[in-house]
């Protein structure tokens, strides 16, 4: 039993140890971030390689969610003569959740994997340490850009998918079930709130890209530098990736939503 | 001994009482160096000896526990970030891997420093760069990417990136490392080269023992954590030291063990358990 109790100790004060790290990291990425405003060709690389690339993933995926929300919704709302509703239901679901929070599970796997895999390896091949020895600092060169790139390209990647996800759910309503186009799209018009709904996903997208990219970019730095040490880093940012965005989904919606 | 070599003024590296520990385990226990101005100094022992770590203190990316680590008169685990930096500009280092920069090109590689830490015209990197690369033999491959290099050619990319910015003094870990013998006269024949042209200091940290008496003037021979011997190649191949001819010619057996610390053999057969 005391065996038992030490063991959760000593998980504790590890998981502590490294949330620290994890903060104390952040923070020197964001102290540098100002040193960047030279860095544009470095800024604008890195926001095509986590960003631009990452694009045909969400906008299939997009296209695909909101396909299959026209679809169930249609089919539930149809019982109660509401199918009119389509487009609000389609366009508040994506909105307000689906939109950042998949995106942020997508980006995980698509963008935060590379990335720590990445600068993993460069810890690995002495990149890192050769970096250092040139008198350049890899948190102005290579952590601080690749950050920005999250944090710039997830809200950009989210609306993507929440606009494709309307455009499919309408080709699916509209298309192929029959609502009326007016309808459905001055439904959506009347319900969906600029400030209540847009703007708390923005905001929910622009979170999910800070905790996002923190955790893929802290990774590849925290990596041990073997063969293992980065495929379990790798790993490590996917899942904490997703319980973090889950998580601070619910506060968000909580918070922004009401309803606790 | 060391009484004499603190007399000597042209000392550009001097550790004094270096002890550096990773956990309980001591890497350096109380170890002293001198790298002598414009000399290659070879620093050689058996793996996992903590030759490495003696070219990070001096880089500054390790601080010793105890001890002190000067080079050109500044105390390394002292100096802040901005000193530090600074004096690293002066300092080159070769990695054991190379460490080239996989998403740049080789001529990319070696102008990395230059664009960092200078504000030259293009047309100006672009010719120092060149002559860089002259110097290493690979000016034609400017254009591969280090995934296109054989391990040889990476290295002698590496030294090219590593006199980018004219450094006093440049290091070298494990430069021979799993290297064909053309290769590895290449490297050696550079080496000597740049130290004398470039009117550097060279440290390599190896334990290729041909190679590097061949090119060395002065070697220091270390085993756990401190200096078993030290002296030039000449005098050091004449040791008395059982120790020294061990390692020097290689043998497998001598006062370093062929055998893990074990308990007795045939007690250990007949015990029949797992542990």
């Amino acid at each position: 039993m005391l065996e038992w109790l030490r063991r959760i100790g000593a998980r504790a004060l590890l998981f502590f140890e490294r949330l620290g790290r994890a903060l104390l990291f952040l923070l020197r990425v964001v102290a540098v971030l100002p040193q960047l405003v030279g860095e544009f060709r470095l800024c604008i690389t890195q926001i095509y390689s986590v960003g631009v690339l990452s694009m045909q993933l969400i906008a299939i995926s997009g296209l695909t969610v909101g396909m299959v929300l026209g679809l169930q919704g249609y089919n539930t709302l149809v019982d109660f003569g509401a199918e009119q509703s389509l487009g609000q239901a389609v366009a508040l679901s994506l909105v307000r959740e689906l939109g950042p929070v998949l995106t942020a599970l997508l980006f995980a796997g698509r963008a935060g994997s590379a990335l720590t895999a990445e600068i993993g390896l460069m810890r690995v091949t002495e990149q890192l340490p050769a970096m250092e020895m040139m008198a350049v600092d890899p948190f102005r060169r290579v952590f601080a850009p690749r950050f920005l790139a999250g944090v710039v390209s997830m809200p950009l990647l989210a609306a993507m998918f929440s606009a494709l996800g309307i455009i499919g759910g309408s080709m699916i309503g509209v298309g192929l079930l029959g609502i009326d186009s007016g309808a459905f799209w001055s439904q959506m018009q009347a319900k969906v709130d600029i400030y209540d709904d847009i703007l708390n996903g923005v905001i929910k997208s622009v979170v999910f890209g800070v905790v996002a990219t923190w955790i893929a970019v802290f990774e590849g730095f925290d990596a041990s530098p073997t063969t293992e040490g980065v495929s379990r880093a790798t790993t490590r940012t996917v899942v904490h990736t997703a319980f973090a965005v889950l998580g601070l989904d619910f506060v968000l919606t909580a918070l922004m939503f009401g309803g606790l | 001994m060391s009484e004499e070599i603190l007399e000597t003024p042209d000392v550009l590296v001097r550790l004094r009482g270096v002890t550096f520990k990773r956990g309980d385990r001591m890497i350096l226990d109380g170890m002293d160096i001198d790298i002598v101005r414009g000399k290659i100094t070879t620093i050689m022992g058996p793996s996992g000896t903590g030759k490495t770590t003696v070219l990070r203190l001096i880089g500054g990316q390790l601080n010793p526990d105890a001890g002190l680590v000067e080079v050109d008169g500044q105390n390394v685990p002292k100096l802040d970030r901005r000193g530090l930096f600074a004096l690293r500009k002066r300092m080159g280092m070769m990695f054991q891997s190379g460490a080239l920069f996989s998403d740049l090109s080789v001529f990319e590689n070696v102008a990395f420093p230059l664009r960092e830490h200078t504000k030259l015209p293009e047309n100006m990197i672009r010719d120092l760069v060149l002559m860089k690369l002259e110097a290493v033999g690979l000016r034609g491959a400017r254009a591969l990417m280090p995934s296109e290099l054989s391990g040889g050619m990476a290295r002698r990319v590496a030294m090219a990136r590593a006199i980018a910015l004219d450094p006093m003094m440049i290091m070298y870990d494990e430069p021979f490392t799993g290297q064909d013998p053309i290769t590895v006269g290449v490297i050696m024949k550079l080496i000597r080269m740049l130290n004398d042209n470039l009117g550097l200091t060279s440290v390599i940290v190896s334990h290729d023992v041909q190679e590097v008496a061949a090119i060395s003037d002065y070697m220091y021979l270390i085993s756990d954590g401190k200096v078993v011997d030290h002296g030039d190649p000449d005098v050091l191949g004449r040791s008395a030291s059982p120790w020294v001819q061990q390692f020097l010619s290689g043998l497998a057996d001598g006062p370093a063990g062929f055998h893990f610390p074990a308990p007795d053999y045939a007690e250990d057969l007949l015990a029949g358990t797992a542990n």
